[in-house]
């Protein structure tokens, strides 16, 4: 099918950018498109004004400045796979950016925008919980940072106002030995996630000082599995304390049953790559 | 609203809707209907062109966000009349059966040819993880990128070869 009518804006810095969506009526950023030109070709989404940031230099920047990593709003899924810093010391993002959708859709996706999308089959928004990442919203007025746990709030639903965009997501970095894995089920390559977990460590001498566990597909929005979590703090890795934790995350989870199988199903396989996922990211920690 | 565009190295202008999908603009607008659609779903990579050398999927992005940019679509691969090497081992290779994936695996490969020219099947098979093929089971498509890396690496050689 074929998209509504809209307005097309092309503004040439962020200011304008900013101002576009205090004054235009109902606004939306266009980044990569890759998830919002499939909703408007199904008519899923009408805006009325489309607000094209692409020209607007400077945005694409990923960089680990003052121990934070700052991703702006133009970085594509391509540029995480391929960032220095991200394979030495970010590794869950490393584990998820080759697994979203594929290689094409990769060149122009964004993270932010994937982020401020909200699907909770994204994979993105279940790596900035587990990795604590915080979000940057900006207005024409105002700049706000928004933790990940406050920031999902419901089907494609965030804590973004109308008229603000994503600046910056800001992922704190590692202290000390960290380990991570992303796992993700698929029917097929390039599909979303029938389920997904993503796995964060932070080992304090041969203990698990503190998990970050977060959960795709599996609800309204990603789900951070706190208990799962709160169970492994300074926690002994060991097999039954994976075991536990992938108990509780499972438990945490709300999947539904659909095409892409049983609610059953889905929960059993949380709980099978939290376990996964917790021994990969303990011994990638330990690797470090 | 008026878009300019380098389509195969010829500046071409349309004045369209900003909702015109670059697939169409490429299609309906500027004739050019080697690139086709697959699905409705950004799901198969049939309407693969390269946006400055980078393959897109051109189902998914507007004819507008293309102003000032650089298009190659498969039209663009033949050289003063002569196939493309990749064109060439595609057909040698017998990469294709019906041929609608065709041009957008092609143009892929162009671009995964041009940064590694000597691709693995690993390597081939992740690049074209974007493109789906419903006839070939898509083993001659990796004989034949690795055919047209060959050449392209080599191309005194196999003309040589081929003599």
């Amino acid at each position: 099918m074929l998209p509504a009518r809209f307005e097309y804006h092309r503004p040439e810095s962020l200011e304008e950018a900013l101002q576009m969506l205090s004054t235009l009526e109902e606004p939306k950023v266009l980044a990569g498109g890759q998830s919002l030109i499939p909703l408007m070709k199904f008519r899923f989404a009408s805006p009325s004004n489309l607000v094209d940031i692409n020209r607007i230099p400077a945005l694409d920047r990923i960089a680990e400045e003052n121990g934070v990593l700052r991703i702006g709003p133009l970085v594509r899924h391509h540029d995480v796979e391929t960032s220095e810093v991200v394979s030495a010391r970010y590794p869950v993002l490393a584990a998820a950016a080759p697994q979203i959708a594929d290689p094409i859709v990769r060149n122009l996706g964004t993270v932010a925008g994937s982020i401020a999308h909200a699907d909770p089959a994204g994979d993105w928004g279940s790596v900035m919980l587990a990795v604590g990442a915080s979000f940057v919203l900006r207005s024409a007025a105002r700049e706000r940072e928004v933790a990940a746990s406050e920031f999902f709030r419901d089907l494609f639903t965030t804590a973004i106002e109308p008229n603000e965009m994503v600046t910056e997501i800001r992922v704190p970095a590692p202290s000390g030995r960290v380990g991570g894995a992303y796992l993700k089920l698929e029917r097929k390559v390039g599909d979303f996630a029938t389920v997904a977990a993503a796995v964060h460590v932070r080992m304090d001498d041969g203990r698990i000082g503190q998990a970050g566990i977060a959960l795709t597909g599996v609800g309204t929005t990603n789900i951070k599995a706190s208990d799962a979590e709160a169970s492994l703090a300074g926690a002994e890795p060991t097999e039954d304390a994976f075991a536990e934790a992938a108990r509780l995350a499972a438990a945490a989870a709300n999947p539904v049953s659909d095409v892409r199988g049983s609610a059953e199903y889905k929960r059993h396989m949380v709980e099978v790559y939290v376990k996964r996922g917790l021994a990969r990211a303990v011994e990638s920690a330990r690797a470090a | 609203m008026r878009v300019t565009v380098t389509i195969n190295g010829v500046e071409r202008t349309a004045d369209v809707e900003p909702r015109l999908l670059l697939v169409h603009l490429i299609r309906e607008v500027f004739e050019l209907t080697g690139t086709h659609i697959g699905c409705d779903t950004t799901s198969c990579g049939a309407c693969t062109v390269l946006l400055d050398g980078m393959p897109v999927k051109s189902c998914t992005l507007f004819g507008v966000q293309a102003d000032g940019h650089e298009i190659t679509t498969v039209e663009g691969l033949v050289q003063g009349g002569q196939l493309h090497p990749i064109q060439a081992a595609f057909k040698e290779e017998h990469g294709l059966q019906c041929g609608y994936c065709t041009p957008g695996m092609m143009l892929v490969a162009k671009a995964l040819l041009e940064r590694n020219p000597t691709p693995s099947d690993e390597e081939v098979r992740w690049a074209i993880s974007g493109n789906i093929c419903r006839c070939t089971g898509y083993v001659n498509i990796v004989k034949a990128i690795q055919a047209a890396g060959n050449a392209m690496a080599a191309p005194t050689a196999s003309a040589a070869a081929s003599a």
